[in-house]
């Protein structure tokens, strides 16, 4: 593929930073968010967890760490791999720096898989889990379609297949920690995915913002083939992951609804990229109970367009004593 | 059928968004050295949350700017709020820090640029919404 590198790919100099003159302030607007968010797998009381861990039949137990092994593994692409090329075709001194934060914190997601192990599992099964999934070719599959964008060298390869990667492909993984929740089971676990689940969005949005900008100084006819070419890398990234989702999920009956929480990631990842959806809402209809599990709380007012009330509800109060408002 | 009043950033969901809808709109400026706008007629709302997951800075605070005009704010009569539920607990929370300072109605939320389903049912919440308080 011939890219135009011409944007300045490199920073071929390094100068000091200067966070008090911005290029780009969604910089440190993603930055005050990335740091503020800062979290440590310590913090969250995971040994809470072991009666519910005990509750689960042996293959639960078996599926739970082949999803987190898979979930791993990404994280460690994402961290070692993936954010460091991002840092190579950074455009300013800030958007490094966002970048080096981004890399350090998917470390700090895969290191915190191995606490849930260590805090749940019998050694032996986790060792297991992890053979499985270096064995797994579906899973090896999404890491090589990954990792082949990452070497291509092409700045908006690869952010295309980053955000496929952040928005999508962690979403067979992060459906059943959701689900156990949903049951009232490791809820624990499910506190600390959130924390990921929630960094992952800001990841997919800042490197599908930066996307964005680069592709909007490309003349029409490229632009055209950029997307053509996202699009069919998701397809690509989509058959497989169904084939993932169903060596994983087919024993346990619930193929059908991850596949419902794919389709619905793979639009809000194609959002992220600036395109339109791709999957309609007929298979997008995730259960409501995974829903509510990844926005606990947030649905107590309901929305009157969404047609579940008569009369238009007012927010509950929420304090917001702030020297902005005026009234 | 009056109008609606949006925020958009840089990265520009929301303004996509209320393009796909094809009503009236007018844009509430991204800096302060722009003039400010001002309303003359009623007007929905539409949001995107930002800030820290902290109610106190959800609301970006052009629109903040906004509303503290008390003409501007005695027109709003709904709000519907952009977001991401990733964001969990703080989904949409833009919607309901505005709804619940303006006593309006939190009429829905969607996310990032919104789907075609979003569009559909926006487009027709909003066409009765107006018809009923008409
Ligand atoms: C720094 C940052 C913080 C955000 N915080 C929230 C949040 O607390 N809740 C939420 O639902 N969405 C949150 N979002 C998601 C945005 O609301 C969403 O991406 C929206 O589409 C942005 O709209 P715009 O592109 O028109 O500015 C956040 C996004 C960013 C970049
Ligand atoms: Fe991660
Ligand atoms: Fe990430």
């Amino acid at each position: 593929m011939d890219m135009p590198t011409s944007a300045a790919r490199h920073l071929n100099r390094v100068d000091a930073i200067n966070w008090n003159r911005l290029q780009d302030d969604k910089d440190l607007e993603v930055w005050n968010r990335l740091t503020g968010n800062f979290w440590l797998p310590e913090k969250i009381p995971l040994s809470n967890d072991i009666p519910a861990w005990n509750t689960l039949t042996e293959h639960e137990q078996q599926l739970t760490i082949r999803v987190f092994t898979g979930l791993t593994l990404l994280d460690t692409i994402q961290g070692t791999v993936g954010a460091p090329v991002l840092i190579e075709d950074a455009l300013t001194p800030h958007e490094e720096a966002v970048f080096t934060n981004i890399s350090f914190m998917e470390s700090v997601h895969a290191r915190s898989y191995s606490s849930i192990f260590s805090t749940l599992c019998a050694t032996r099964d986790v060792d297991d889990a992890y053979r499985w999934s270096e064995e797994n070719p579906f899973l090896q599959k999404k890491a090589e379609l990954i990792l082949e964008r990452y070497r291509s060298e092409d700045p908006l390869m690869r952010k295309i297949a980053s955000v496929f990667l952040e928005s999508f492909l962690f979403y067979s993984g992060f459906y059943l920690p959701m689900y156990w929740s949903s049951r009232a089971k490791l809820t624990n676990t499910a506190d600390l995915i959130r924390l990921i689940i929630r960094d992952e969005a800001i990841h997919g949005y800042y490197i599908g913002y930066k996307f964005q900008r680069q592709l909007a100084q490309l003349p029409a006819e490229r632009q055209e083939e950029i997307k053509i070419y996202a699009y069919e890398l998701l397809h690509e990234l989509y058959d497989n992951e169904v084939k993932y989702t169903e060596a994983l999920y087919d024993d346990v009956g619930l193929t059908e609804d991850v596949k419902k929480f794919l389709h619905y990631n793979a639009n809000k990842a194609l959002m992220n990229l600036g395109f339109e959806a791709l999957f309609p809402a007929s298979v997008t209809d995730v259960s409501p109970a995974i829903l509510a599990a990844l926005s606990p709380g947030s649905d107590e007012n309901h929305d009157f367009f969404s047609g579940s009330g008569s009369s238009y509800v007012i927010g509950k109060t929420v304090s917001t004593e702030d020297e902005d408002w005026a009234f | 059928m009056a109008g609606l009043v949006y925020f958009s950033t840089k990265s520009g969901n929301t303004r996509r968004f209320v393009e796909k809808l094809g009503l009236p709109a007018s844009r509430i400026p991204l800096n302060r050295s722009d003039p400010p706008l001002q309303v003359e007629t009623p007007y929905i709302l539409v949001v995107p949350t930002y800030g820290d997951g902290d109610p106190r800075s959800a609301v970006p605070a052009p629109v903040i700017r906004f509303l503290n005009d008390e003409h501007n704010r005695s027109l709003i009569r709904g709000v519907i709020a952009g977001g991401n539920t990733n964001f969990g607990e703080a989904f949409g929370l833009a919607g309901r820090v505005v709804a619940n300072k303006c006593r309006v109605p939190l009429l829905y939320r969607f996310e990032l640029m919104g789907t075609a389903e979003d569009v559909h049912r926006v487009l027709a919440g909003v066409t009765e919404f107006w018809k009923r308080s008409a």
